[in-house]
């Protein structure tokens, strides 16, 4: 049957249940077990082949030697990383994990470049 | 009353992405239409060309938003195709599951945004609140919400499990009743229906003429669907329907669209049900052998087609994208003529319009109208543009 | 000591101060409901004050082509108009503040001037969304403006006054009549839609087609002294039904008549929600044919019967 107001059994319904909208930052939804977040670095276990840095999309991350002995640090540029991971899968060594870390927004441009050694 | 000739866009409200149309009106009527393209000319495939194959996927899958694994896997298969490899059956399967959900929800927010447009916003926020469902299921599958990255060369990056697929079942559950439910009001509901029904017309003969392609098409009675008709993925081995509709207006592309996410659902079930043993991927050289190909898939708007030309490097020598959008931007002006001013959102929604993923062709031409910028110029203009508000972008 | 009070009644309650504060609530409930409805969470209960002092401290930008003083006087006409008519509807008890014979025609009229300052509104910004929008208001304004005279006219025939206080009085001491006007009741309320340019009938300010027609050139104080007029053109609108079709505040002591009066009132903006919420904007040519084939003739209809109930029980 056709009539203007067809969904209003389904309105009144609606208002009587609570809202759907999550209140974020005071309320967060479960974050899914594989989210490609921050990427976390290992230094223990990266023998500095670059294989990351060849297919990182956006250039996102750099790794330089530190010192005399093979230890590397990461840089990872936030600004520029598009969370796809990637890395991690180039990685030979699995020396780079997604984390679920994902409020990574910040008033000064410097503090994006994160370092891990 | 004498004509006026109203400018719509580049910035409009009705419109999301920036796209310029002319309209000629004569009171309410529309008596032409002019559509200018090119505002969101963004060099995707000249990009690819220095960017290695990986990288490319990544670039690629960002030409859409909506329909990010379909522009990936377009890509993807055209270059697996050169370099002459073929995917395991259940990476198949992995790839249509993520395609069908992605046609899954990209319909629900087309749902979503024609009800906004025609001023049914409770339809909106019904449709976009349940499409989330999907998006939710999306992240689980492949860790992210809107740009899965789940295509690789050779295959997928993630397996889909029992735990997943179970949960996969489970919201096809709950969507096909919801979308029965949509089905209902869009039909019976006068006021929407009513703004549907005769508005944006576009006969089977024109259809055909102006190269309409996906559910602009399928609506005009125009049975065409890439994936009967040259089946890629897993659609060879699974049974469904291509829905078409003879109204041949907004009311028979909404029709349309509905309908297929209800064929989604089965398609999804079966999918899920039936995947197949094996592994992910397959080892594919870094270096593409030279040769080219053409790569067609069934986006949920449309035909995409995607030309990719290897020369034996790393890096493709040439990608060219016809986004689906482009295909049925002909048609608008077709749909638009003799119609209203106030059905031209909705006609413009209906062909659910992509715009930014179609503007890949720019043309700048210099004040004195002779000489064009290349290249080299625009990439150094760019990177001055940003420097001077504080963005170095020059490492790209 | 007249003008004092005169002065009180226009500035504080029931005038301006009042006015606005229950206008600004009765946008806020419009909007919560609105919201709920849609199973999303709402603006909080402050929100129209905010919207409001934020709009105040926005730039004016008046365009070049368009005509300075008009546009500036504009938005108040409106807001005066809307003001000025509250003044006549019976709030507490059945008596308004000012009341003669035939001021239910001048609060009609006085709610019909809001819609003309749009249209000027539109007409004298020169823009072409702006100019669309406001010829729309008026296509639509003689749409809607028939049915709701003539369903307001059924209680005045019944009651034989034109005055609203009369009419109200009259109605308190025989409430079963209010039941005879229940058809006039709804057209009354959907056509009250029309003037207040809610979906479904929102046709002049249609966002995704005229951007915000009228008023698109508008902005800062103009703009928020338009928006706060048409919040009070809800309550005004809301007001004039309950006393109408309602009974007002049934004669009851003040303070239970005060609080019958807001119950009523909030009952209809949330009917008016209600209606917003289940369905989409229809065309102009789609509200023409609506308003004067169906709308209209029921209109008609409410008013024999009322003809026909007079001569036989009055
Ligand atoms: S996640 Fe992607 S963009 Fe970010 S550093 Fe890794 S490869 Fe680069
Ligand atoms: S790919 Fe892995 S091992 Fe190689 S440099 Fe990067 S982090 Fe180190």
């Amino acid at each position: 049957m056709k009539y203007p107001g067809k969904i209003l059994p389904e309105v009144l319904k609606t208002a009587m249940k609570p809202p759907v909208t999550v209140r974020y930052p005071y309320e967060r939804t479960e974050i899914p077990e594989g989210f490609r977040g921050k990427i976390h670095f290992d230094a223990k276990l990266c023998i500095g082949c670059k294989m990351c840095m060849r297919d990182c999309p956006a250039k996102a991350v750099e790794i330089e030697k530190i010192g005399e002995d093979k230890v590397f640090k990461a840089t990872f540029y936030l600004d520029h990383c598009i969370y796809c991971a990637q890395c991690v899968d180039s990685c030979p060594k699995k020396a780079l994990a997604s984390t679920p870390e994902f409020e990574l927004a910040h008033y000064q441009r410097d503090k994006l470049a994160d370092i891990q050694k | 009353m004498s004509e006026i000739k109203i400018p719509i866009g580049p910035q409009h409200p009705a419109l999301k992405e920036p796209e310029s149309f002319s309209l000629t009106l004569e009171g309410e009527r529309i008596i032409d239409a002019e559509v200018k393209l090119g505002y969101n000319h963004r060099g995707i495939e000249k990009a690819c060309e220095s960017r290695n194959y990986i990288q490319d996927i990544y670039l690629i899958e960002r030409i859409c938003g909506i329909c990010s694994h379909s522009h990936s896997t377009c890509f993807v298969q055209a270059v697996e195709e050169i370099a002459g490899v073929e995917i395991s059956a259940r990476a198949q399967f992995i790839r249509t599951i993520v395609a069908e959900l992605e046609r899954i929800h990209s319909h629900l927010l087309w749902l979503g945004v024609a009800g906004h447009e025609v001023g049914f916003d409770t339809l909106f926020m019904y449709a976009w609140r349940d499409r989330e469902a999907v998006l939710d299921i999306l992240a689980l599958i492949s860790g992210n919400r809107v740009n899965y990255g789940i295509n690789t060369l050779g295959g997928v990056r993630r397996d889909i499990d029992k735990e997943q697929s179970r949960k996969i079942l489970e919201i096809i559950k709950q969507l096909t009743e919801r979308t029965e439910y949509y089905i209902k009001v869009a039909t019976n509901e006068p006021t929407f229906s009513g703004r549907l029904s005769g508005v944006g017309k576009l006969s089977t003969e024109k259809a055909k003429e102006l190269g309409a392609v996906g559910p602009t098409a399928r609506a005009s009675s125009i049975e065409r669907d890439v994936r009967r008709d040259d089946p890629y993925g897993a659609y060879a081995q699974i049974p469904f329907k291509v829905i078409t509709d003879n109204h041949a207006d907004v009311l028979g592309r909404t029709i349309v669209r509905v309908f297929e996410l209800l064929e989604s659902y089965k398609m999804l079930k079966y999918l899920v049900q039936n995947m197949p043993e094996g592994a992910l991927t397959v080892k594919v050289p870094r270096r593409i052998p030279a040769g080219e190909a053409i790569s067609r898939y069934e986006a949920p708007r449309g035909e995409d087609i995607h030309y990719v030309r290897a020369n034996g490097t790393e890096m493709p020598e040439r990608v060219k994208v016809r986004a689906p959008t482009l295909a049925n931007l002909a048609a608008i002006r077709e749909m638009l003529r003799g119609g209203f001013l106030a059905d031209f959102p909705i006609v413009i929604a209906a062909i659910d319009p992509c715009f930014s993923c179609t503007d890949r062709a720019i043309q700048l031409v210099k004040d004195n109208g002779a000489e064009t910028v290349d290249w080299r110029q625009l990439r150094d203009y760019s990177i001055d543009w940003h420097k001077k508000r504080g963005i170095d972008l020059s490492r790209i | 000591m007249e003008i004092v009070w005169t002065l009180l009644y226009m500035l504080v309650f029931p005038g301006f101060l009042f006015l606005t504060t229950y206008g600004m609530i009765c946008e806020w409930v419009d909007r919560k409901l609105y919201a709920r409805f849609q199973s999303r969470l709402g603006p909080p209960w402050f929100q129209p004050e905010a919207d409001f002092i934020k709009l105040l401290s926005k730039e004016e930008i008046i365009p070049e082509a368009a005509n300075p003083v008009m546009f500036r006087l504009l938005p108040l006409f409106a807001l005066a108009s809307v003001l000025t008519a509250f003044l006549y509807l019976p709030i507490w008890n059945t008596a308004a503040i000012y009341s003669f014979s035939g001021d239910l025609i001048v609060v009609f009229y006085l709610l019909t001037i809001p819609t003309l300052t749009f249209f000027l509104a539109g007409w004298h910004s020169t823009s072409l969304f702006a100019t669309l929008g406001s010829v729309r208001n008026v296509t639509q304004l003689f749409a809607y403006e028939v049915p709701l005279l003539i369903s307001l006219l059924g209680p005045a025939l019944l009651s034989g006054s034109w005055s609203l206080s009369e009419m109200n009085q009259f109605f308190v001491e025989r409430p079963i009549l209010l039941l005879v006007n229940i058809i006039g009741f709804f057209v009354a309320l959907i056509a009250v839609q029309g003037k207040l340019e809610r979906v479904p009938f929102d046709i002049p300010e249609a966002e995704t087609e005229i951007v915000a027609g009228s008023f698109t050139e508008f902005s800062g104080k103009l703009l928020g002294i338009f928006r706060l007029a048409i919040d009070l053109e809800l309550v005004v609108a809301a007001t004039l039904i309950s006393v109408v079709f309602l009974g007002g505040s049934f004669g009851l002591h003040p303070v239970l008549g005060f609080i019958l009066f807001i119950v009523k009132t909030l009952l209809i903006v949330a009917i008016l929600a209600l209606f917003r919420t289940v369905m989409a904007r229809i065309r102009i040519e789609q509200m023409m044919k609506f308003c004067w084939r169906y709308l209209a003739p029921i209109s008609l209809f409410q008013l024999l019967i009322n003809i026909l109930v007079k001569a036989w029980f009055l």
